[in-house]
């Protein structure tokens, strides 16, 4: 403001000539700052919104592929000489045939199949048989496993594919591309070729990378996040279980009953400096408290659960209190001048009428807890192959577990490219639940949100 | 008896409670509520509460104590003389620990007896092999101090356990018996139940204090034996961080607080600009119409988890830049060898912090006072004018807190760095390089086989704990800022 009063025009303004909307030099120069000055407002605006707009676009071309796999039908004939030697059906005995058993089977299928295509080859069976999966024998002993009476026919089954091969058939390996790659070679992508335009090997949904298990890395084509989506699940009910309850406890003492003393103001403060800790720290109290003190199991989703609980308290008794202050104290003082106590006032009338806040910011505490890594990293969440779904809801919450994020960190380490597909596949995953979470949280806000 | 069924019986306890305690109440009253002092149900609550939170403290508490008690026990009478070279107390203990676990392992799948696993003369060689068998994990063959050691664990944890669960019942059923005999008519137990209720809500709101004196409790202690083992000279003032398991090691924070600065710096020149002027834009120019959709559309990138803009940062923004600074790059630079850089990280944060930065100073800018817009604009000063020479003078406190706030986010910020910031520790200008940060090595000192006796897995809570006294210090110093600002114009 000093500014433009002590700098007064040293030239007198010359006498306007023609109209008031001639605009002379230096008002054009301070209509162009003025200009200019939108233009950065627009300008930033547009690099946030460009950088939504990339991320967004980033992850869904990098991340669908993942929702698709390459699968390669083959007709196997379950040979009963080498399954079932007894030849009785013996679920015990068949189980004594290891994957290798199986191996020649598939090998022979893929063979046979080649030539039934007329396809030309100069490739050995081995050197066919290496555009298949390694998984397959295990997922065919599986079948076999679970429906002993197909031992004897032949049975059409689909085989999950190289990784390389879905590569290249999803356009992310070329021909080019493979020139040092030991894995695969271009006379094996020839196969692949023929074999796709004969219409036995084809992309199609895979339901097994959303409810599937994780694989080690030699198999990046069989890996799923279903197991790690459970781990996340019974860290959710933790979290649900325990911060719903004490946060909302905590905001009704300090919104309803707290008196002004010294113990309130340091809650205070604690709860306010607590929600900008970083999230590492709570990791680190976590490692030390419930996993080196008090020997929980490490890597159990109970431990990530009250992790997480202890870093959304804060977020949850932010919101509560302010769902608390807004109802209006017209609402005490009529239940009070009917003779309710303090009390009674508090849960019968304030606490069902702030519900529908209390939820949302609950909604939203949690789906920031779904989507931390960080603590999770350091009570061993990650690292851990998650390759069995839990048995029972004990074990859910008790036996070692990923989560979704740490499950995702943990593809981004692996050196083959395929797990970054599976990567950002899980984060299209990951934030279709944070979406799904945030627009419930919305829509209630919407609907119950009520003005006084 | 596990701890379930110690829960179900004193929630079955509190139930029958319940009920007793309100046909008592009634009873004493001739069955017309009208009599009593308050509702029949508070008769019951009564009953049922006071058998069931001093019940359920009491068994908090021990659970929390025992492991500490058994612990101080069992590893008091481990002889010096067990404990071989290079090795120390804790991991005896964590061997006594696995012994004893796999012991009670052995007896739940039958392989053992209880009292083979108590007898004290047992042949250890044997001994082992049938915990092996038995499919327990153990690191080492069990010698006779650890077997010693391990029965003398289960010992008093089972006897600890039995002695737990009697308290606990006692405490519970003398809680509901005195409760029951005080229940009667003129009993006021609306105030009792009342008063418990708010004791409840009380200490539910103490779990923040707990927990803060828990994070730095947990630090402390280990820092401390941190600096028992490593000079406190070098972690604050040396210049090398080198760690190295076989001893050793050089642990300074100093370059990794560098790195962690650095990268922050680079994030907050990114986004305090754009933050601030998207903020600027947003509360001095939009309509309402904009407003209402880029806000929200710009709070959308707050809401990213950080592994996205990890996984952003590794696979997408690394190799771009690469591409346009790297060997045989766009620019012909050659000036960064990996995808692992400060720039890498410090533009990703940035973007992270973008609606961190404009959604607060947007609060700030809005609250500046209209009449002091209007005043300018009075006076004939331009829109821009009046926001760069009133508005945001009157708002600096308030930015500045923001700005500081912001700092706090990003050198506590975790992912981001771990995936993408790089694992050298050095001092250097160049922002193509590869650093690191104190939360990266946090991260690296305690995943995978850590060992609580050796400096270099120690750092990390002393790293830790100077992470938190950092932040905290950037938060309260904001905090008063923007309080005080905020006041101003109250």
């Amino acid at each position: 403001m000093t500014d433009i009063s002590q700098t007064p025009d040293t030239t007198p303004v010359a006498k306007p000539k023609g109209s008031l909307f001639d605009k002379d030099a230096r008002t054009k120069r301070r209509n162009a700052a003025e200009g200019r000055f939108k233009l950065y407002g627009i300008a930033a605006i547009g690099i946030g919104l460009l950088m939504l707009v990339v991320l967004v676009t980033k992850i869904v071309t990098a991340g669908t592929g993942a929702f698709q796999q390459s699968f390669l039908e083959l007709s196997v004939e379950l040979k009963e000489d080498k399954l079932d030697k007894k030849g009785n059906r013996n679920i015990e005995d068949i189980k004594k045939v290891s994957t290798f058993g199986y191996a020649p089977l598939i090998s022979a299928a893929l063979e046979a199949e080649v030539q039934k295509l007329g396809i030309q080859t100069d490739l050995k069976p081995k050197g066919m048989g290496k555009i298949l999966s390694k998984a397959t024998q295990a997922d065919l002993r599986n079948y076999v496993i679970a429906n002993p009476d197909e031992i004897g026919n032949t049975v059409s089954f689909r085989f999950l594919v190289n990784s390389r091969v879905d590569g290249y058939m999803k356009g992310r390996v070329t021909r080019e591309s493979i020139a040092n790659d030991k894995s695969i070679s271009v006379p094996q992508l020839d196969l692949v070729d023929q074999l796709r335009d004969a219409g036995v090997l084809y992309k199609t949904f895979n339901p097994d990378f959303i409810f599937g298990s994780d694989a080690s890395d030699q198999r990046p084509e069989a890996a799923g996040i279903g197991v790690s989506m459970l781990g996340s699940l019974f860290m959710m009910l933790v979290v649900l279980a325990l911060a719903l309850p004490i946060g909302v406890a905590a905001s009704i003492y300090l919104e309803e009953f707290a008196p002004q003393n010294r113990l309130t103001d340091i809650i205070e403060v604690n709860i306010s400096n607590l929600a900008a800790v970083p999230s590492i720290v709570f990791g680190i109290l976590g490692l030390a408290v419930f996993i080196n003190y008090m020997h929980l199991p490490t890597s159990a989703p109970l431990v990530g659960g009250l992790v997480l609980t202890l870093m959304t308290l804060p977020t949850i008794i932010i919101s509560t209190r302010a769902s608390l202050k807004a109802v209006p104290p017209s609402i005490r003082d009529a239940a009070l001048g009917v003779g309710a106590s303090k009390m009674q006032s508090v849960f019968h009338h304030v606490l069902p009428l702030a519900a529908p806040g209390i939820l949302t910011g609950t909604i939203i505490g949690l789906a920031q807890a779904l989507g931390e890594t960080a603590p999770l990293l350091l009570i061993g969440m990650v690292g851990f192959i998650a390759s069995n779904p839990p048995d029972g809801i004990v074990a859910g919450f008790l036996s070692p577990n990923s989560a979704m994020p740490a499950q995702i960190y943990e593809w981004s380490k692996r050196a083959d490219p395929a797990f970054y597909e599976r990567a950002w596949g899980g984060i299209i995953i990951l934030l279709i639940f944070l979406v799904t979470m945030n627009t419930i949280a919305v829509i209630l806000r919407r609907r119950f949100e009520r003005r006084w | 008896m596990a701890l379930s069924w110690l829960l179900l019986i004193l929630l079955a306890l509190a139930v029958i409670g319940y009920f007793a305690g309100r046909s008592r109440a009634l009873a004493s009253a001739d069955g017309d509520a009208r009599a009593l002092h308050s509702l029949p149900s508070y008769y019951g609550y009564n009953v049922a509460l006071t058998a069931l939170i001093p019940a359920l403290g009491i068994l908090i508490i021990w659970l929390l104590a025992q492991p500490l008690i058994v612990e101080n026990t069992v590893s008091g009478m481990i002889p010096d003389t067990a404990i071989s070279e290079g090795s120390d107390r804790g991991l005896v203990m964590s061997e006594v620990r696995r012994v004893a676990y796999g012991l009670d392992g052995a007896i739940a799948s039958g392989l053992l007896s209880e009292a083979q696993a108590r007898n004290a003369d047992a042949d250890v060689q044997a001994l082992t092999q049938s915990l092996k068998d038995a499919g327990q994990v153990l690191t080492q063959d069990i010698s006779k101090p650890i077997l010693l050691a391990a029965q003398k664990y289960r010992g008093i944890t089972s006897t600890g356990s039995i002695a737990m669960q009697m308290a606990v019942l006692i405490v519970a059923l003398v809680g509901a018996a005195l409760a029951y005999i005080r229940t009667h008519k003129e009993f006021r137990a609306r105030n009792v139940v009342e008063q418990g209720i708010l004791a409840l809500l009380l200490l539910a709101a103490s779990i923040a204090i707990l927990t803060t004196v828990g994070i730095v409790l947990s630090m402390l202690f280990e820092t401390m034996n941190f600096f028992q083992l490593h000079s406190w000279k070098d972690f604050f003032l040396g210049s090398t961080w080198a760690p190295n398991f076989r001893g050793g090691s050089e642990l300074s924070i100093l370059p990794l607080l560098w790195g962690t600065l650095y990268i922050s710096l680079v994030a907050l020149l990114v986004a305090v600009p754009v933050g601030l002027f998207a903020a600027i834009y947003l509360s001095e120019y939009a309509t309402g119409a904009t407003r209402s959709i880029a806000k929200p559309l710009l709070e959308i990138l707050a809401g990213i988890p950080t592994i996205v803009y990890g996984l952003f940062a590794l696979l997408t923004v690394g190799p771009a830049l690469v591409s346009l600074f790297g060997d045989g790059g766009a620019l012909g630079l050659g000036w960064m060898a990996s995808s692992n850089a400060v720039l890498t990280a410090g533009l990703v944060m940035g973007i992270m912090l973008i609606p961190f930065v404009s959604s607060l100073s947007d609060d700030i800018i809005n609250a500046v006072p209209q009449s002091m817009r209007d005043g300018s604009l009075g006076l004939g000063a331009t829109k821009s004018e009046t926001v760069r020479q009133v508005v945001l003078p009157a708002a600096l406190p308030g930015i500045v807190g923001a700005i500081l706030l912001a700092a706090s986010r990003a050198i506590g910020e975790t992912m981001i760095v771990v995936m993408a910031a790089g694992a050298i520790a050095k001092f250097s200008g160049n922002p193509f390089e590869a650093m690191t940060t104190i939360t990266t090595r946090i991260v690296s000192q305690l995943t995978g086989d850590t060992d609580f006796a050796s400096p270099e897995t120690l750092v990390a809570f002393a790293l830790g704990l100077t992470l938190f006294i950092i932040t905290l210090g950037l938060n309260i110093f904001a905090l008063y800022i923007v309080r005080k600002y905020r006041e101003q114009y109250e």
